[in-house]
């Protein structure tokens, strides 16, 4: 809401959109910049992620609903994309599209039951689906089983969603999803809906007595929320072209899409995406420096950062720019 | 205008309400009064369907809306301001009122509806962008009556409305309950001030245990035995 003519957060605004310009550009601009392969993967899967942290953060961040299980609708565009394409030769696009439906359908069936649940008890409800599914798609052959689906090679072409020869157009493809992402949820944040969310999130008893219908708000967050998370599992079925129950539905997944908005800032615009971008590659450098030492230092470091998170920082890291983290 | 008929509410196996029937006539403002636990919340929460009864009816204007999801009673035109206030604390002040005012009917007027719960309330509008958690206990009870009044209702109900409140503020609110029962909305609010709630209402009903005890016109309750000697002490 804007109606003082105060300079400052005018001057702020202007700031902000300058940077948001330059971060924009330099996002575009980094192929051209940097050729590695392997700084191309990392920010690939910075993307990624913050995407997915972001999608989850639509739900959980500004409606308050904490899911411990968004590993199901990441598992269900990759599967949804590769089974299709596989077995009846769908174009990995429509695959992509058609995840969406189904996962939204998926996210409906867990909600509605679930979301009888308050707190907690909807997120210990959220793992153990999860975990049912994920055991589900692991004695399912028909989706490939424990073993996994290896997906055919392919042309490069954009139609066929893969590309070998340069991998940047993956690049740009998932830079594409993550801005869809965070403008749907700055709309979000903008509009009735997001106001919505956040009472529901703020007191859900007395959003009911204002007339929110809160059950079917929080069926739209869900949705909404499933729907990114697909359309981020067929991308990810396309770019590294094999899954397996082990990859694309575990729980330590579905947690990893949580700490990194929780440790960026949740029911944050920039916190999933600051989040990501600080995680995903410290995993890595952990990975790397640490690897002969077995995979836990990582998790020591990941449990160390939300630690001091929680205790100094709990609106995230954006809150340290000043504003109060929450909108 | 609302007529409850042998409401009875359960919480598990606990029966809290035991065949309670109440009226609220159009242009009324009417109390509840009873100790703690007798139940009074819970009648207004059957009426505006966060509690299901068991049994009984429930009618508005002449409809039954027992049995209606929460959004559909409120866009019926019954507005319900929580016990204990339960604004939204991270959210504005101007945004807590504006989310009173999202559904269908009261939408196209929610400017209008803004403006005229500023007027009943002119300190919201001083602090209409600071976040409500920032604002003392008798703003966020007028915050909260506002966010109420922004549905636009025929009918409102307050739960505990002086509740923890300075006796200034108190003195406030009561101005303000009967400002909007001059502005053609009729009133049923929860209190345990006998003679404090008795004093501007037409009537009063004394609930305990679970059971209606004593009603009748303001004059009636007030000087009837039971509220006498129990809540008097005369």
């Amino acid at each position: 809401m804007a109606t003082g003519g105060v300079a400052a957060p005018a001057a702020r605004r202007r700031l902000a959109g300058v940077l948001l310009l330059l971060l924009c550009l330099a996002a575009l601009a980094f192929p051209w910049v940097d050729r590695l392969p392997y700084h191309r993967d990392l920010v690939i899967r910075v993307f990624l992620y913050a995407m997915l942290a972001q999608a989850w953060n639509i739900l959980a961040g500004y409606c308050g609903q904490i899911s411990l299980g968004h590993a199901v609708f990441f598992g269900t565009g990759a599967y949804a994309s590769s089974v299709l394409q596989m077995r009846w030769g769908w174009n990995p696009w429509v695959g992509l599209g058609a995840g969406i439906p189904v996962a939204v359908a998926l996210s409906m069936a867990i909600g509605y039951p679930c979301f009888r649940l308050r707190g907690h008890y909807f997120a210990i409800a959220t793992i153990a689906i999860g975990e049912i599914i994920q055991t589900l798609a692991i004695n399912w052959d028909f989706i490939g089983g424990a073993r996994g689906l290896t997906l055919p090679f392919q042309k490069d072409s954009l139609l066929a969603f893969q590309f070998h020869t340069s991998k940047y157009p993956y690049y740009y493809i998932v830079l594409a999803l993550l801005i869809l992402c965070l403008l749907v949820s700055w709309r979000i944040e903008r509009t009735r809906l997001g106001y919505y969310f956040r009472a529901i999130r703020e007191d859900p008893e007395a959003a009911q007595s204002v007339g929110i219908p809160i059950t079917r708000y929080k069926l739209i967050a869900m949705a909404v929320s499933a729907a990114f998370v697909s359309a981020g599992g067929s991308f990810y079925a396309q770019y590294v072209l094999y899954l397996d129950p082990d990859s694309v539905l575990p729980l330590s997944l579905s947690i990893l899409i949580c700490l990194l908005a929780v440790v960026g800032g949740v029911g944050t615009l920039w916190g999933p995406l600051v989040g990501a971008a600080l995680l995903i590659p410290l995993s890595e450098f952990t990975r790397i420096q640490f690897g002969g030492t077995g995979r836990a230092v990582d998790l020591l470091i990941y449990g160390a950062l939300l630690t001091l998170v929680a205790v100094f920082q709990p609106a995230g890291l954006v809150g340290l720019l000043g504003r109060r983290g929450r909108p | 205008m609302l007529r409850v008929q042998d409401l009875e509410v359960t919480y598990g196996d606990f029966q809290v309400l035991w065949g309670v029937s109440l009226e609220v006539h159009p242009g009324e403002v009417v109390c509840l009064l009873g100790p703690n636990g007798a139940g009074k919340s819970t009648i207004i929460n059957a009426v505006s369907g966060l509690v299901r009864p068991l049994a009984g009816r429930v009618e508005f204007c002449g409809e039954r809306i027992d049995g209606l999801p929460t959004h559909e009673i409120v866009t019926r035109g019954v507005s319900h301001v929580l016990e204990r206030r339960r604004v939204f604390p991270y959210l504005t002040v101007e945004k807590n009122l504006l989310l009173g005012g999202y559904q269908d009917r009261a939408r196209p007027r929610r400017e209008e509806s803004l403006a005229w719960v500023f007027s009943l309330f002119p300190i919201l509008r001083e602090r209409r962008h600071q976040l409500a958690q920032s604002l003392s206990g008798g703003e966020q009870q007028m915050l909260a009556i506002g966010r109420g009044l922004m549905s636009r209702p025929k009918f409102l109900m307050i739960d505990e409305p002086f509740l923890g409140l300075s006796p200034l503020v108190v003195t406030e609110i009561l101005k303000i309950i009967t400002q909007i029962h001059a502005a053609g909305v009729s009133v049923l609010f929860i209190e345990q001030n006998v003679q404090l709630a008795l004093g501007i209402s037409h009537r009063g009903y004394v609930l305990e245990s679970g059971r209606m005890v004593v009603s009748g016109a303001a004059k009636e309750v007030l000087e009837s035995d039971l509220v006498r000697k129990v809540y008097l002490g005369i």
